[in-house]
């Protein structure tokens, strides 16, 4: 069979992304933009400068991307983009911009979702891996536990319905003066920590069992603050840190074993921007030891928003005939399987 | 020179197709649907229509802003992604020019008002008798200031824009001047005077008004939300 090559762009939050991936696994070149800098002036992500950035930036990625892999735009066989969910003013860069390609460039358009591209990252980093498998998703944005049946088949066991784990992360962070991003800076601090110093709730969502809430978490190391603020205490953020971090992981990998139990797969994967945090990788890592399962998880380059990951997921809609139109919007509320 | 012209900074969105002395194509839709939607296919559709080879275009003319930032965004990710799959340059025009020349040649002075909200207009002063001559470069402001300028130039003149309509009021109290407004068929953005204005400019410029799709970015004229108030807060404490 002939090989396919997608350009992919992604651009649902603040990372600006191209890549070249060739029959969605083999990636030639992955370049990310990343705003982080000047998101962190506001400590989040301000839509409206995210998009101004995306503008500026979005061709000289690609062309940076395209260059990469040694190829030309003539060269691709689709062109993948995310089209949600995500923030709406970002998005419509990257669904703007790849519309055009495929109309000037007379190249097949698919619009990808981008949760379906962070899982599919795990394809990239692990050649063997094929559904069916369960999938935690954690970012900035999303929580999901996701039954992937087939390349393109989800089935969501749960989602968090607050707080997204990242989200959370975030705020936590912020409380205790340690600022944005709040993931990367709580694992790094968690380290020199007590993860059993404090013993944060283990939110309970009140739905599926499968489905998360963070946001009770959240509000627990708040009162924990507050509390010993008025008694004159001292707190010490790496335990504050380490022991809501445990929280959350707590939760994530008890969620992720009953999945394993419930479906009997041997197979396990995790993705999306919270997947690089230390202490889940290991926690989750360990529970599919537990449960005789093999588990991925993509390098974080893979893991944070990128484009490499959207190539392997436009790939796989590409071998299933799925083109977009000319029409194709952004969604930023999209859900998983809809189309 | 062959140009195609996209147009998504306010509520019209259009493209059109200038080939020499020819406007060949212009595609003009308000409508409620999106400008994501409807640009690309519309852009199609001139395509078919004209049998048209793409890689025969000298220039994507767009124009530069201001207008709705979304809006803008939409249409300058389309013209780059143009630019960048035919390797051709832009020619950003500002918005408010743009507008303008829809009324080439009139005898009144043309004053586009694009509502800006927040109690503003994006607006400019233009005397288009003869030449393109701009006499107040297009900016974002109340239109009380530009009553002010227009009573002080003392000429008649001729609005246009989506702003006339909130301020058709503020015409009346604070104008001393004749003035007219647009028919409806020139009364918005149109990607035909997009792309002749930008015609004109390289025929004025040459390869100075050409801008690399890389580098293209649209001009807001305003700062985002949260830039403002960051700048606010500092204010504060220098008090």
């Amino acid at each position: 069979m002939k090989d396919i090559t997608i350009l992919a762009i992604e651009s649902s939050c603040d990372e600006t992304a191209a890549a070249v991936v060739v029959n969605g696994r083999q990636v030639l070149s992955n370049v990310i933009s990343s705003q982080i800098d000047i998101h962190t002036l506001y400590g989040g992500v301000v839509p409206e400068i995210a998009s101004r950035k995306h503008t500026e930036r979005i061709n000289q990625v690609i062309r940076q991307a395209l260059e990469g892999a040694g190829k030309d735009l003539k060269d691709m066989d689709a062109i993948g983009v995310t089209y949600g969910p995500g923030l709406v003013g970002p998005l419509l860069i990257g669904v703007s911009e790849a519309k055009a390609l495929s109309f000037a460039a007379g190249i097949p358009l698919i619009g990808v979702h981008h949760i379906e591209g962070h899982i599919c990252a795990n394809y990239i980093a692990a050649p063997e891996l094929e559904p069916p498998f369960v999938c935690l998703v954690v970012s900035g944005g999303h929580t999901h536990l996701v039954l992937v049946r087939d390349y393109g088949s989800y089935e969501i066991l749960g989602r968090t319905q607050d707080d997204a784990a990242g989200e959370a992360f975030d705020k936590v962070a912020r409380e205790i003066g340690l600022g944005y991003p709040g993931g990367p800076k709580i694992d790094r601090v968690s380290r020199e920590g007590d993860p059993e110093a404090i013993r944060f709730p283990r939110g309970k969502a009140s739905g599926s069992r499968y489905d998360f809430s963070f946001s009770g978490m959240k509000s627990a190391v708040l009162n924990y603050l507050n509390t010993a603020k008025m008694k004159g205490q001292e707190v010490s953020v790496p335990d504050v840190a380490a022991s809501f971090q445990a929280a959350v992981v707590d939760v994530l990998v008890s969620h992720a074993e009953w999945a394993m139990e419930e479906y009997g797969l041997d197979r396990f994967a995790l993705a999306g921007g919270v997947a690089s945090n230390s202490a889940l990788r290991a926690a989750m890592a360990d529970a599919c030891q537990r449960h005789g399962a093999a588990f991925y998880c993509p390098p974080p380059v893979l893991c944070t928003d990128n484009a490499a990951m959207i190539g392997a997921a436009a790939y796989y809609d590409y071998i299933g005939g799925i083109r977009s139109g000319f029409d194709l919007n952004a969604v930023p509320n999209l859900r998983l399987g809809e189309r | 020179m062959k140009i195609l012209a996209i147009e998504a900074s306010g509520p019209v969105a259009a493209c059109a197709v200038l080939d020499g002395e020819i406007l060949s194509a212009e595609y003009s839709i308000q409508y409620k649907k999106k400008h994501s939607q409807s640009l690309v296919p519309m852009m199609d559709e001139v395509r078919r229509m004209l049998d048209l080879d793409l890689k025969g275009l000298d220039a994507v003319a767009v124009t530069a802003g201001p207008g709705s930032f979304t809006g803008l965004r939409i249409g300058a990710a389309t013209a780059k992604g143009v630019g960048l799959a035919l390797e051709k340059p832009l020619i950003p025009v500002p918005t408010v020019d743009s507008l303008a020349f829809n009324l080439f040649g009139t005898a009144s002075l043309v004053c586009p008002l694009m509502d800006a909200r927040r109690s503003q207009v994006y607006t400019g002063i233009y005397d288009l008798t003869e030449g393109f001559e701009v006499l107040v470069p297009q900016r974002a402001v109340a239109f009380s200031d530009v009553a002010e300028e227009l009573n002080a130039l003392g000429r008649p003149v001729i609005f246009l824009g989506d702003g006339v309509s909130p301020n058709r009021a503020a015409m009346e109290d604070l104008l001393k001047v004749p003035y007219r407004l647009a028919p409806v068929h020139l009364s918005r953005q149109r990607a035909g005077s997009l792309a002749a204005r930008a015609a004109m400019l390289y025929e004025e410029q040459g390869e100075a008004c050409l801008v690399s799709a890389d580098d293209f970015r649209p001009t807001y004229l305003r700062k985002s939300q949260a830039e403002r108030e960051r700048g606010d807060q500092r204010d504060f404490r220098l008090i």
